[in-house]
């Protein structure tokens, strides 16, 4: 089964987004950046090393935050979480200890470093996440819809979040208001990148374009890709 | 908010507990070299009030801790159920003293585990496995790899009940109870789905590949 067509890109902006309809091959786009998925043929390269043959190099400079936290979260409170991304940094236990605390309380959770991870919201779940993930201090961040369990306000201050880190970050998103903030935009439509350009023209082609096309089953499609200025 | 349906299953080898009791402070090598202290001793005293000190000691121990008693009592349940069933046997083969001394051991392993589990860090847990797993480099195995895996593999048996207990609710609430295929099967996908789940969390944050 064919998830992701011939995709050719090269991404060197500070922001990317990729917007595109559910089952579209986003995701795997995504997970193709930190070698969570090989590409069947052809390569993947983050600053020179192959996702085939370097991934625990690739996956130490490329962070990935899941959709679900549940997911992302291992351990069951959010100090223990944060220090198990920080053993990487081969610091003593005392110091590993007062750094995730410390990361904890970047991120406004210092008052649930030892609360059961269950018992946290669901956005305090994703911030956990998104903490746990940036500990390892990666260069890159690849977020798969971060924000598409979260409430309006949750999501919002996520999206304040990722907007606000030194690191590059590529974002698959739902949310074309966030998508419209991005330096480039890719459109992913039935395993193609239909789109490729600037934020406003991307999330209009997706709403106008990709969006108007009759649903899978129904016929018709999206038309050729398109690149943008 | 998509997350767990109910809080993770807390049992003999449940969850941490948050705290800064005497036991909480204990450094994790100490804590583990007690229990398998407790381990020898239950084998190596023999008769029923050797047991029975065992197990006021695992009390004790528990009470220091600081542990909310109906919690433990709740974990406890099935070490319970399997102490009585073995006390039974032991009082029609070996007699009533024999019975005391084989549910008295059990549980004050089991409670003595318990209390080690809820009062000892992940973090801390690693350490010491690391620790302990350095001689396996020498067969080119990484220490932190077979430590990380070992943690996660006790971290993962409270979720693997919680995942089961989330499936039989499931199957109740399409009346599939009596069905056992309504709760095997999904529970296995869930569980390999849940073991997968966490290799890639690990590899998002690029951890475990040393």
């Amino acid at each position: 089964m064919r998830l992701l067509g011939p995709v050719s890109l090269v991404l060197t902006e500070r922001r990317v987004a990729v917007v595109g309809a559910n089952g579209s091959g986003k995701s795997t786009l995504a997970r193709l950046l930190n070698g969570l998925v090989l590409p069947s043929s052809g390569r993947v390269l983050v600053d020179g090393l192959d996702t085939a043959t370097d991934g625990p190099a690739v996956r130490r400079r490329v962070g990935f935050l899941l959709t679900d936290p549940g997911a992302q979260v291992v351990l069951p409170t959010p100090l223990e979480d944060v220090a198990l991304s920080l053993r990487r940094h081969r610091l003593t236990a005392a110091a590993r200890d007062a750094r995730a605390r410390e990361i904890l309380a970047r991120f406004g959770l210092a008052d649930r470093a030892d609360t059961p991870v269950h018992a946290l919201s669901g956005g305090q779940r994703q911030l956990l996440a998104l903490a746990g993930v940036l500990a390892v201090e990666p260069e890159l961040l690849v977020c798969d819809e971060p924000t598409t369990l979260l409430d309006l306000r949750w999501r919002r201050h996520v999206d304040g979040l990722l907007a606000s880190l030194p690191q590059r970050v590529v974002v698959v998103t739902h949310d074309l208001e966030a998508a419209s903030r991005a330096d480039r935009v890719l459109v992913v439509d039935e395993g193609r990148v239909v789109f490729d350009g600037a934020a406003a023209e991307g999330v209009a082609y997706y709403r106008d374009v990709v969006c108007a096309a009759p649903l899978p089953g129904e016929g018709g499609g999206v038309p050729g890709a398109r690149t943008g200025p | 908010m998509s997350g767990p349906l109910r809080p993770t299953w807390s049992g003999p080898v449940g969850a941490y507990v948050p705290g800064r009791s005497p036991m909480h402070r204990l450094p994790a090598g100490a804590a583990l070299v007690g229990l398998l202290v407790t381990g020898l001793l239950t084998v190596v005293l023999r008769g029923p009030v050797g047991a029975l000190v065992l197990l006021a000691a695992a009390a004790i121990a528990h009470a220091v801790a600081g542990l909310a008693a109906r919690r433990t009592l709740h974990a406890l349940r099935p070490a319970l159920v399997v102490a009585a069933l073995a006390a039974g046997w032991a009082v029609l083969t070996r007699g009533p003293a024999h019975a005391v001394e084989v549910a008295a051991d059990l549980l004050a392993l089991v409670l003595a585990a318990l209390v080690v589990a809820s009062t000892t860090r992940t973090d801390a847990l690693v350490d010491v496995l690391v620790r302990l797993a350095r001689p396996l480099r020498h067969v080119g195995l990484a220490p932190a790899t077979v430590a990380l895996a070992v943690a996660l593999t006790l971290r993962t048996i409270p979720l693997l009940v919680t995942t089961t207990l989330e499936t039989r609710d499931a199957a109740r609430a399409r009346g599939l109870e009596r069905d056992p295929r309504a709760l095997v099967v999904p529970a296995a996908l869930r569980a390999v789905a849940s073991a997968r789940a966490t290799g890639e969390a690990l590899a998002a944050r690029g951890l475990g590949e040393d």
